[in-house]
């Protein structure tokens, strides 16, 4: 099973509501995971399989030094997810 | 039997286990199986008491800020943080803000259901914050019980759908598509933001054709953010007020660590409160947004704030600066008159300083985002010190509600009620 963390600023708002758009993918792709989501200040302390963030929060996980980011541009696009998704699991 | 009904009534005026029941309600009307329910209802309800030891770690460490503050420049300072004042503010309030922001839920998904205005607005946390503010001003002015949830809970899910429309406008031309909406209760300060850019910006150079220091992104970390403006105000106060009185205070502690300490004590607290917050919402968006995905066809999400940042990096760091330095204005203009003085913080500025800066970007290029970004800074600065007298007892804290809409919408219904 994957853990795959979704990330922001806070932890609040536009992570839980990528967690959503996430679980909405795994579903449709049928990927046995979990997925949950954190703030980006408790994130550099947690380990993960798979991250997800905005653009500009997944250039500061990749500083932290965490592999297997998606990056998104548009915060409620799946089809980008699913894209980037399985482009990290077939590697 | 009586003490079975009393047991049941104390039971929902315990606003820890309201808002468990609410997302009990959520998940079960979503068919959730019974550990998913369980987990859900027993992380709700933790969520909501972790709140209150967030505000028992933060509140100690506030007064003693105010104190020394206003003995330093002989007029008191407020910082303007909404997961504070939601923290200190739920014990005496709490429930009503579950029970209004239960029932906002479901005027959102009615109103998005028979008007055009079909936006589900899915910021949790601050559909919280709004409930908390309405559910202040109303209790202050003696409104309760079935009159107070279902006219707050009117006024709460309204704004959940007029908002979004109302930024609508400017919206649709940052994101590109008119298929999402910004949910976040400082619409004002985009629109702002937005109408200065398309009325004194130059569209021909846009903030994302320079070179911004990316070094000031590490500000996206909150608590680092909080401790930083919080140790940086604390210090200049203490060393204003004198080593002395600081360490009266103290009790005797050498007056910097107890500074730094105090600072960094306030920003964990803040931490705190945000994981309650995460907490108690982490189970109620999803629900809500599930039934309303079966109630509300054609729905369009209305998202967090920095939904917009990836769409022009550079606006949001421009856009912080801009309103922070006017944060600061703002603070030499209340000191200057003897007001009270809404310290600038770095949390608020950044994220709706940020976004706003995006908003003028989009209408007006750089310098729409510089102008826009700085014009709302003031408002956000001047805005909270105005809503202090209408929150009654609670605006007599050393914190308060941050954003544009909280500010109009509190002195608005403020008025209306006295």
């Amino acid at each position: 099973m994957k853990k795959i963390l979704v990330v922001c600023g806070n932890g609040l708002g536009t992570s839980l509501m990528m967690e959503m758009a996430v679980k909405d993918v795994v579903k449709k792709i049928g990927l046995d995971a979990m997925v949950d989501h954190e703030d980006l200040s408790s994130a550099t302390g947690s380990k993960a399989d798979i991250w997800v963030a905005a653009a500009d929060v997944a250039a500061q996980l990749k500083e932290a030094g965490k592999e297997n980011i998606i990056s998104l541009v548009n915060i409620f696009d799946k089809a980008s997810i699913e894209e980037q998704l399985n482009t990290i699991l077939n590697d | 039997m009586v003490n079975f009904f009393e047991f049941m009534l104390g039971l929902l005026k315990e606003p820890a286990l309201m808002v468990g029941l609410i997302a009990f309600i959520g998940l079960v009307a979503q068919k959730a199986d019974t550990s998913t329910i369980l987990k859900g209802t027993i992380k709700t309800v933790m969520g909501f008491l972790i709140l209150g030891f967030g505000a028992g770690a933060l509140i100690g460490a506030l007064n003693n800020f105010s104190t020394i503050f206003t003995q330093a420049f002989g007029v008191s300072g407020v910082i303007p943080n909404n997961e504070a004042i939601v923290a200190i503010a739920q014990e005496a309030f709490g429930y009503e803000m579950a029970l209004i922001m239960f029932f906002a839920f479901v005027v959102n998904i009615v109103l998005a259901r028979i008007t055009p205005l079909k936006y589900i607005f899915l910021t949790g946390h601050h559909t919280m914050f709004m409930s908390m503010l309405v559910a202040v001003i109303l209790s202050t002015a003696d409104i309760t019980g079935v009159a107070l949830v279902a006219l707050g809970s009117t006024i709460v899910g309204s704004l959940m759908v007029i908002m979004p429309a109302i930024g609508q406008k400017y919206t649709e031309k940052v994101m590109g598509t008119d298929q999402l909406a910004i949910g976040h209760f400082s619409t004002l300060s985009y629109v702002i933001s937005g109408y200065i850019g398309s009325k004194f910006g130059d569209t021909s150079k846009s903030t994302e054709e320079i070179n911004v220091p990316k070094s000031l992104m590490f500000l996206r970390d909150t608590p680092v953010a909080i401790a930083t403006t919080m140790g940086t105000f604390f210090l200049l106060a203490s060393i204003v007020a004198g080593s002395d009185f600081v360490e009266e205070i103290s009790n005797g502690q050498n007056w910097v660590v107890f500074t730094f300490i105090q600072s960094l004590t306030f920003a964990g607290g803040v931490y705190i409160v945000l994981q309650g917050v995460k907490m108690l919402i982490a189970e109620i968006v999803p629900a809500f947004k599930g039934i309303s995905d079966k109630l509300v066809p054609g729905a369009k999400p209305a998202l967090d704030c920095p939904m917009v940042f990836p769409v022009a990096p550079n606006a949001v760091l421009i856009g912080f600066l801009c309103s922070f330095a006017a944060g600061l204005v703002a603070m030499g203009i209340q000191g200057a008159f003897g007001w009270t003085i809404i310290v600038a913080g770095v949390v608020p500025h950044f994220f709706v300083g940020g976004a706003a800066g995006v908003y003028g970007n989009a209408t007006g290029g750089l310098r729409g985002a510089v102008l826009g970004s700085f014009t709302q800074g003031l408002c956000i600065s001047f805005l909270p010190m105005l809503l202090l007298p209408v929150l009654g007892g609670l605006g007599l804290e050393a914190t308060t509600f941050a954003d544009f809409d909280f500010g109009v919408v509190g002195l608005i219904l403020g008025w209306m009620v006295q």
